[in-house]
């Protein structure tokens, strides 16, 4: 395949950063979207030119840490598909990709499609887990938990925090990430024990991060390569409202 | 020479971590305050031991690669982790487990170890379920269980295909929420680059800040290791792009012992090769030979019109099919441990029956389940496995069946521990598949989840108050000491060296080259012949490498470097594994040598000369290491050749 590529080039987070065009072929089809700036890279080097940076690690779809906008979507524009398990047989031979980093208030540029996302992490520290010890816990099996429920959880747990609904937002909010991590716990009893402290502590931590509010348009769920659903966000907000009037955190 | 002690404690092998519970040192909550401990990597093992030491009190700095904890390469294990919880009912014990996973390790490994593991897993299970881990239940509310390669119990937990996420987040949690207290604190974006040793014992590490490309120097009372496996020295692997075996490297060469470096574990079930631009390959959970069949075709003409595309699976009839696996180990059938069922489909392979145009592939088959239980019943057993096929493959693999090859998946092999899983350096510790403890020479599927949970929460905050108990005296170190300054400069001299060669061979076309050697000559089958090839020949790119790789001499983030520093290493590393291989004159568990084979092709094992472990002491560049065994005593299992028939 021949491609014409339009990547996002950038020195650091002061440097104002532009478009490059590069033109690369003889790129196999069954090759990765990965794969293919590896073929670019692997050109740049030998021409003594700079590699293209961007993140990426398990290569099949669980680490999260790939992330790239590709023709104005995150991980590409299809379904349920991380960049890493993009493949270039959904690209035709011709084509113009244009390939951008994450771009949110909360993700600062650090070098080229490469993003800081360790407010994802800040947020989770709020909060976003059982305040149990190693230890001292009981038996497996103590705490039934009805299937469905454990089903719902496991759906919200699948989150891989890579950031694509807060970059897909126009409001550059976390809103999805957050309640996937607040409805694993809060749909098991193990978490119910902590759930109005938690979705408190982790909303306020939402705040002060510089994450936007959430205005309903769903764009985060049509983009989530693991089909994280909206529904944890209205669960989120329901306990939220409770949890104000219930148990409100003291300053 | 150094003594080699592996502090098994006395007493009956039930009561042997009771005891040393029991009579270990402890340090008091005031004093811990005053000790720092350092953690490589947040795996499984690094995460769950961070975490735990900081809910102790001590203060903790822990280290990782990525730019989140959360995604330390554990993420991606996907089939389960194994307890002997016996909910099922099925025969299961602490003494089955410990059974099962000395058997698959071929006898390789230490009784007393992996009793200890036996009997930690089902403390894991309680710990994350009190997490909040999602494990899959049954409609009672109970937890399920499925079975796994190497047992006839169903003992392995699940949450889906995405049980190493879910611990690795449970154990993030828990170290998320000792960062928040400020027990722990993070560093992310880093590389270690060396460990330092004061006086013989190990003090600190010098970091390489991926970000800005500056050295760091960080000091502590004790070190921990838990930065992984070494099996991206094959280039292509399961393993993620950052894996790299450099932590254990610089450990070794600072004279811990590298223990059993040839122990690798090829996996049967990953998705073939399929071009030379590949950069990894993907696996496909273990636990779809719970339902799916493995066959290839009985006539060879069928293989030959496979390849070329004439006919499908579909029009292979039954009766020309060979479900080799259920033909040779009856017993196990498809569930043989990894290794069997690896050999099994090279076997196949070679004598020319592989089912696609490179013939390196066989059928990985679901009819059979999808008939039995329907596809509802699959698709929510293996759903997002099946997925992922479909994306990297483009084939519905509920239609036609998957092609499936082993690949290089896990090192058993690794830093040498003593039963408190402390290296020959005092105050260095190795965590998870870095060291070497408890899979011998093959490590059964779901185990690994297990070992580095066991090792980071209930293993290492013990054995680390022994240690440090009579370190409360020390006072804190400083990292502008000279020994931290040397180390630092040293590193800094290896990274210009290599910025200056300025040659015309990228990091990776060597790092593929590598690859093939060891692929070809230490991999699934080894010979004395191919093992000696391989040394030279690695020797050889070993010394091109230095002369004619290009990295670009640019300062502060530098992705070249990064590869260039860990190829450098690995091209050492394949050296010792070829060496360890061509020492170790027998078969067993992953490491076959052809020329130890039974008359039908099974490994043959020489107990009477090899029952010993391995370890290797570093002796500077270019001189042959010296090589130390640990034998192996059994005195609560029958030793025999493996029997999966």
């Amino acid at each position: 395949m021949k491609l014409t590529l339009k990547i996002w080039r950038q020195k650091n987070n002061l440097d104002k950063g532009k478009f490059v065009t590069y033109n690369v072929d003889n790129i196999p089809e069954e090759a990765s979207f990965l794969e293919m700036l590896d073929i670019l890279n692997e050109r740049l080097v030998l021409q003594g030119e700079d590699p293209v940076t961007f993140d990426h690690d398990c290569r099949e779809g669980i680490c999260g840490a790939c992330g790239l906008y590709i023709n104005g979507h995150p991980h590409g524009k299809y379904k349920n598909t991380t960049t890493c398990q993009l493949h270039m047989r959904k690209f035709k031979d011709g084509d113009t990709i244009t390939v951008e980093p994450w771009r949110s208030e909360a993700f600062p540029i650090i070098k080229d499609l490469m993003v800081d996302r360790s407010a994802l992490d800040r947020l989770i520290q709020s909060g976003g887990y059982v305040s149990v010890r190693t230890g001292g816990v009981p038996d497996a099996n103590a705490l039934p938990v009805n299937k469905h429920d454990a089903d719902l959880s496991m759906d919200a747990a699948s989150c891989i925090g890579c950031g694509a609904c807060v970059a897909t937002c126009k409001n550059g909010s976390a809103m999805l990430f957050v309640s996937a991590k607040f409805s694993q716990l809060a749909l098991l009893p193990q978490g119910q024990v902590e759930t109005y402290e938690r979705v408190q502590k982790m909303v306020a931590r939402m705040d002060e991060l510089g994450f936007g509010n959430c205005s309903n348009t769903y764009a985060c769920m049509a983009e989530c390569p693991k089909g994280i659903s909206v529904t944890n966000i209205a669960r989120m907000n329901r306990q939220f409202l409770a949890a104000k009037i219930a148990e409100p955190l003291k300053k | 020479m150094k003594e080699l002690n592996s502090k098994i404690p006395a007493g009956p092998l039930a009561e042997k971590w009771t005891n040393y519970k029991a009579h270990q040192n402890l340090v008091n909550p005031a004093n811990k305050r005053k000790l720092d401990i350092i953690v490589i990597g947040t795996g499984l093992a690094g995460a769950s031991a961070a975490a735990s030491f900081g809910e102790m009190g001590f203060n903790v700095k822990v280290f990782c690669i990525q730019d989140s904890p959360r995604r330390a390469h554990s993420i991606a294990a996907q089939g389960g982790i194994n307890a002997a919880k016996n909910y099922p009912n099925d025969g299961d014990s602490t003494y089955r487990l410990f059974y099962d996973t000395i058997k698959g390790g071929d006898y390789r490994a230490r009784e007393a170890n992996v009793y200890r593991l036996a009997e930690l897993s089902n403390n894991i299970i309680d710990q994350c379920v009190a997490q909040g881990v999602p494990f899959a239940r049954e409609y009672g509310g109970l937890l399920a269980n499925r079975s796994f390669g190497g047992a006839q119990v169903s003992r392995t937990f699940y949450a889906r295909g995405q049980t190493g996420q879910q611990l690795l987040l449970g154990a993030y949690g828990a170290l998320s929420k000792e960062i928040e207290k400020g027990t722990v604190k993070m560093y992310a974006r880093r590389e270690m680059m060396d460990v330092v040793l004061v006086d013989g014992r190990a003090r600190g590490v010098i970091m390489r800040n991926l970000v800005t490309g500056e050295l760091e120097r960080y000091a502590a009372h004790a070190v921990v290791i838990a930065s992984g496996g070494y099996g991206r020295v094959f280039f292509l692997s399961t393993n993620a792009m950052s894996s790299n075996g450099s932590a254990e490297w610089q450990a070794y060469k600072k004279g811990a012992m590298m223990a059993n470096p040839c122990f690798t574990q090829i996996h049967p079930t990953c998705i073939p090769v399929h071009g030379d631009y590949q950069s990894k390959l993907t696996l496909m959970s273990e636990s779809l030979r719970n339902d799916g069949r493995i066959w290839v075709p009985k006539k060879k003409e069928d293989a030959d019109k496979l390849a070329k595309g004439q006919i499908k699976a579909k029009d292979i009839a039954e009766e020309d099919r060979d479900y080799y696996l259920e033909r040779r180990y009856p017993a196990f059938g498809n569930l043989v441990p990894r290794d069997v069922a690896s050999r099994a489909a090279k076997e196949r392979c070679d004598a020319g029956f592989g089912v696609n145009n490179t013939g390196l592939a066989v059928f990985l088959d679901f009819k059979e389940a999808i008939g039995r239980l329907g596809q509802k019943v699959v698709e929510e057993k293996y759903g997002n496995l099946f997925e992922m096929y479909e994306r990297i493959v483009d084939d519905n693999p509920y239609e036609t069946p998957m092609m499936i090859y082993p690949a290089v998946h896990y090192t058993m092999g690794g830093l040498w521990v003593d039963y408190e899983l402390q290296t020959t350096i005092p105050g260095l510790f190795a965590a998870g598949e870095a060291n070497f403890s408890d899979h011998g020479a093959n490590r059964l599927g779901a185990s690994a989840l297990m070992q580095g949970l066991s090792d980071g929460y209930f293993i290492l905050p013990y054995t680390m108050q022994n240690y440090l108990s009579d370190q409360i005296g020390v006072p804190r170190f400083n990292p502008d000491a000279p020994e931290f300054m040397e180390a630092e400069k040293q590193i800094r001299e290896k990274i210009n060296r290599l910025m200056a060669i300025n040659g015309k061979q990228t990091v990776d076309s060597i790092h593929r080259r590598l690859g093939l050697i060891m692929w070809n000559k230490v991999g699934m089958a080894r010979n004395e012949k191919g093992l000696k090839e391989a040394i030279e020949e690695i020797k050889a790119l070993r010394k091109e490498f230095w002369q004619d790789v290009k990295v670009p001499a640019t300062s502060g983030m530098n992705n070249e470097l990064e590869k260039a520093l860990r190829v450098a290493d690995f091209l050492e590393m394949g050296e010792l594994m070829a060496r360890d291989a061509l020492m170790r004159n027998e078969s067993c568990g992953g490491h076959f040598r052809e020329e130890f084979q039974t008359a039908d092709g099974e490994a043959m094992r020489n107990d009477a000369e090899y029952s010993f472990v391995a370890a290797y002491e570093y002796q500077g560049p270019d001189a042959e290491p010296v090589l130390y065994k640990e034998q192996l005593k059994f005195e609560n299992v029958e030793v025999k050749q493996r029997n999966y028939k």
